[in-house]
């Protein structure tokens, strides 16, 4: 045990609550490595992420700074961090945030923090209002999607789009609507979170599947698994789902990953239409919350990821248990008024 | 003008009403002035100690103190006691 | 003993909420300084609020402009869109750095020759260019940009009679991948009035087609269209080499580079994301080395940049009028720079930082301006210290278009300061009297006297 290598990480989106960020299964899984050791630093945006308070998966943590305040705020904060804990490494979870950690790569690279991170262009080239762009360009099935800036642009869209139609945001939230009003109080709900634009996308039929994988930077797939997510909260977030084997969806994200030349962790919302075909729903370029069953079905893309970003040339997994599962669940932890005193008014716990 | 008092100030500036469940943070000046107001000081005490020590005028502590006031009671932090001593 | 600096107090409630766009973008780091000089001593000596320009800042951005360019495109020139500022201090330190002057009015097109720039150097852009303006944009030998066919017209007319060859180029508009088009500047690219309009030119005989020109829109947050642009306009020049055996000299892409500013609704700042010059200059002067024209035989690329050179420079200085709350509890701060000054706060959340040292408690704000009217709001939501009456801000990038498009409404408008690079401070423009204002207004005769 003693021989192994102690890697000291941060670790965003401890936010483990009903519309869950993946940083505490990220921490699971990394906790499991059986190739390192790790210390784990969780970094915070709000006092109440559950995360902070479990204290055997989390070593201590620091409260940031929201990337709406700039990079240069956020750089400031996690070079404080890196002075009290050096890092060697930080994983960003949240979709939001992924740009301004992407910016900051080279310089955290210069303190000795590794990233493994999507390039801009990877991450640009699959927001949603791209992937029309981006089915055609790597050849694959995508719907119709485009970005509106205006609540006046949903009348003039009835052209292209028949309803239902998907009503998604920059980063987060979807809803489909069935007429121009429903469209316009998502619009109106999802902007006020969110900002502009947001994202109108053609609704397709059929059975919802997701994969999430690892690609190393050079075409190469560290790790896939698909799964179909067996219940759905009211708010859309799995509450259980199941390995598969479905050899086309693996041959899909092979396809993906060796195309764009994707680097890092990555979730693939696809949906399987009567006749049997893949869309590419979104691309999510970050870890998934429910990664840990990857790490229970045998892929721990935690711990990969960390090989990537320290050089450590993980091999490709091979393979995978089918039929595993995971079933959520919401569990209630006793925390003293001491606790959630110190990270809300220094910042640490 | 009291603050309740069993609501819990602590020297980080942390404050927590066991009532209701809330907390809340304050600034400096802001829990000197809910120290004087839980030692049961009033309102000409108050702006005094601020001058004192302070660089301010009296017109400004005077609007400040109300507006924190209103605040305070707004959160509920105050004993509500009928009685008004400003 | 020394009194210590005050604050007023402040209690908030804690709340627990997953990060959102509302989050604060905490601005408390104080701007104390312009180039050197304290805010404070130029509110002293200029008053409040005040527009304060850092010479130094234009050079330096219109150098690293320029940089990004030439290191990628051996011919390059720039010309200063007068609309984004036209004070003429700011017009005479971009032509001293070698930009031309891009016009859309008469009135600009006199200001720039007012100025001493040459009538060759002078770009003549815009839909309303009356005859007289062209009389005169002819006689001077200006680059007249045409942008629909009556113009067109009338300019052969003006040729044929003025016994002049008129140089000029069309300004055409076309599908760039960014929406909405300004497909109602122009002649379009896509649909063929772009060929028409230079068929016509050229079988008149009686023009010179000396360039091609677009503006595809403003604060363009993708420099992608920007290649696409100049690969369609390069298009249309060997078109023309082709089809006519003529060179075109010059390849004009407008402006519409983004500024550092933030725009409403965006989550993240815009010095976060917005393109860079070299992001632009790549797209731009890629599409055009890659595009069929001879390697030796390059056409010059003109640059109208406007916001994206002067923004930064610009500074608005205010101070707190009052504090206040709103019926729901949130604070308000109330502060001498309104929307008539401030004419873009319609379009970004600019940055607001005070002016001297506070401790690093904030408070949510709206930030309104002192115009009796609910549209004046400066900022919905801004984190800021704890300022209180008479305390100053510094309003960051507000040098394009403030200044053109501000409004006299219910007061006058203050004085302008120039700090030179020599680091001491010109005023650029006096602030308004009453009698400016009162000078150019008549009073017929039975009304000048009244009984109340
Ligand atoms: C023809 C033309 N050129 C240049 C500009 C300057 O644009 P910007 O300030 O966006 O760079 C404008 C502005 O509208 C314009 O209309």
């Amino acid at each position: 045990m003693t021989d192994k290598k102690t890697i000291k990480i941060a670790v965003t989106a401890l936010n483990a609550i009903d519309s869950p960020g993946p940083g505490v299964s990220v921490i699971r899984g990394l906790r499991e490595a059986e190739s390192f050791d790790v210390q784990i630093i969780g970094l915070s945006y709000e006092s109440l992420e559950p995360g902070i308070y479990m204290h055997d998966l989390v070593d201590k943590t620091y409260q940031i700074p929201y990337p709406s305040s700039g990079t240069s705020a956020l750089f400031e904060r996690l070079r404080y961090i890196h002075e009290k804990e050096k890092l060697d490494m930080i994983i960003p979870n949240f979709d939001a945030e992924l740009f301004s950690f992407m910016k900051l790569a080279p310089e955290l690279d210069k303190l000795g923090i590794k990233t493994f991170l999507p390039t801009v262009k990877q991450y640009e080239e699959r927001e949603k209002f791209n992937l029309p762009a981006f089915g055609e360009k790597y050849g694959f099935n995508v719907p119709e999607s485009k970005a509106i800036h205006n609540i006046a642009d949903l009348y003039s869209i009835g052209s292209t789009f028949d309803y239902p139609l998907v009503v998604k945001g920059k980063f987060y939230d979807a809803g489909i609507a069935y007429n121009i009003d429903q469209a316009k109080s998502y619009f109106n709900k999802i902007s006020a979170k969110w900002g502009l634009p947001i994202i109108i996308q053609e609704f397709v039929h059929g059975t919802e599947f997701n994969v999430t994988g690892l690609g190393d930077g050079e075409g190469n797939t560290i790790s896939a698994v698909p799964i179909r997510k067996q219940y759905i909260t009211d708010k859309g977030k799995a509450w259980g789902g199941i390995s598969i084997s479905d050899k086309e969806m693996l041959d899909l994200t092979d396809q993906f990953i060796s195309s764009t030349k994707w680097r890092g962790g990555f979730e693939l919302e696809l949906m399987k239409n009567k006749e049997g075909k893949f869309f590419i729903l979104e691309i999510n370029p970050r870890i998934p919350a429910w990664v840990y069953l990857a790490v229970g079905a045998g892929q721990n893309i935690p711990e990969a990821l960390v090989k990537l970003a320290m050089g450590m040339n993980p091999k490709p997994f091979s393979d995978y248990a089918v039929g595993k599962m995971f079933i959520r669940y919401s569990w209630d932890m006793i925390v003293d008024l001491e606790e959630f005193q110190q990270i809300s008014t220094y910042g640490e716990l | 003008m009291k603050i309740k008092k069993n609501v819990a100030i602590s020297d980080s500036g942390f404050i927590f009403n066991p009532d209701t469940g809330e907390s809340f943070s304050a600034n400096p000046i802001g829990m000197e002035m809910l120290e004087m107001l839980r030692d049961g000081m009033d309102y000409e005490e108050i702006r005094k100690n601020i001058l004192d020590k302070y660089k301010s005028e009296k017109d400004t502590v005077e609007k400040d103190y109300n507006d924190f006031i209103t605040m305070l009671k707004q959160y509920n932090l105050i004993e509500n006691d009928g009685q008004k001593d400003d | 003993m020394e009194k210590l600096r005050y604050e007023r107090p402040l209690i908030r409630k804690l709340e627990s909420d997953m990060p959102n766009k509302f989050g604060s973008r905490t601005e408390f780091l104080p701007k104390t300084h312009i180039d050197g000089i304290a805010v404070k001593d130029l509110i002293n000596d200029y008053g409040s609020p005040l527009f304060v320009i850092s010479e130094k800042n234009i050079r330096e951005t219109y150098q690293s402009a320029k940089k990004a360019f030439t290191t990628r495109y051996p011919k390059i020139q720039f010309a200063w869109s007068y609309k984004t500022n036209y004070l003429s201090a700011v017009c005479n330190v971009f032509h001293q750095e070698g930009s031309w002057a891009e016009v859309v009015s008469g009135f600009e097109y006199d200001k720039a020759l007012a100025n001493g720039v040459s009538g060759k150097k002078i770009i003549f852009n815009g839909p309303d260019k009356t005859e007289d303006d062209l009389r005169k944009a002819i006689t001077n030998d200006s680059l007249i940009h045409i942008d629909h066919l009556d113009e067109l017209y009338t300019i052969i007319e003006l040729a044929d009679e003025m016994k002049q060859k008129p140089r000029v180029a069309i300004r055409v508009n076309m599908d760039t991948g960014v929406y909405p088009i300004w497909d109602r500047f122009g002649f379009n690219y896509e649909n063929g009035q772009a060929w028409d309009a230079l068929n016509k030119i050229m079988r008149s005989g009686k023009l010179e087609l000396v360039g091609l020109h677009t503006h595809i829109g403003t604060f363009m947050l993708t420099a992608q269209a920007y290649g696409t642009a100049a690969y369609k306009l390069a298009d249309l020049a060997i078109g023309i080499r082709n089809r006519y055996n003529h060179k075109i000299k010059y390849i004009d892409m407008g402006g519409g580079f983004a500024s550092s500013n933030t725009l409403k609704g965006a989550y993240l700042p815009g010095t976060d994301t917005n393109p860079t010059f070299d992001d632009y200059a790549e797209a731009i002067t890629s599409a055009l080395i890659n595009s069929d024209f001879e390697p030796g035989n390059l056409p010059l690329l003109i640059l109208e940049t406007g916001r994206a050179l002067i923004d930064d420079a610009g500074y608005l200085l205010g101070s707190v009028i009052s504090n206040k709350r709103l019926s729901d509890g949130r604070r308000n701060t109330i502060v001498d720079v309104g929307v008539n000054l401030l004419f873009t706060s319609f379009w970004y959340d600019h940055k607001i930082t005070p002016a001297r040292e506070f401790t690093h408690y904030v408070e949510d704000t709206v930030l309104y301006g002192p115009l009796c009217m609910n549209i004046d709001v400066i900022r919905e939501n801004v984190s800021l210290p704890l300022m209180n009456k008479g305390d100053q801000f510094v309003i960051h990038s507000v040098g394009a278009y403030n200044l053109t498009q501000w409004m006299q409404f219910i007061t006058l408008r203050p004085k302008v300061v120039m700090i030179g690079s020599d680091g001491k401070p010109y005023l650029i423009r006096e602030s308004e009297s009453i009698e400016s204002i009162t000078a150019y207004e008549k009073m017929p005769e039975h009304l000048k006297s009244f009984k109340l």
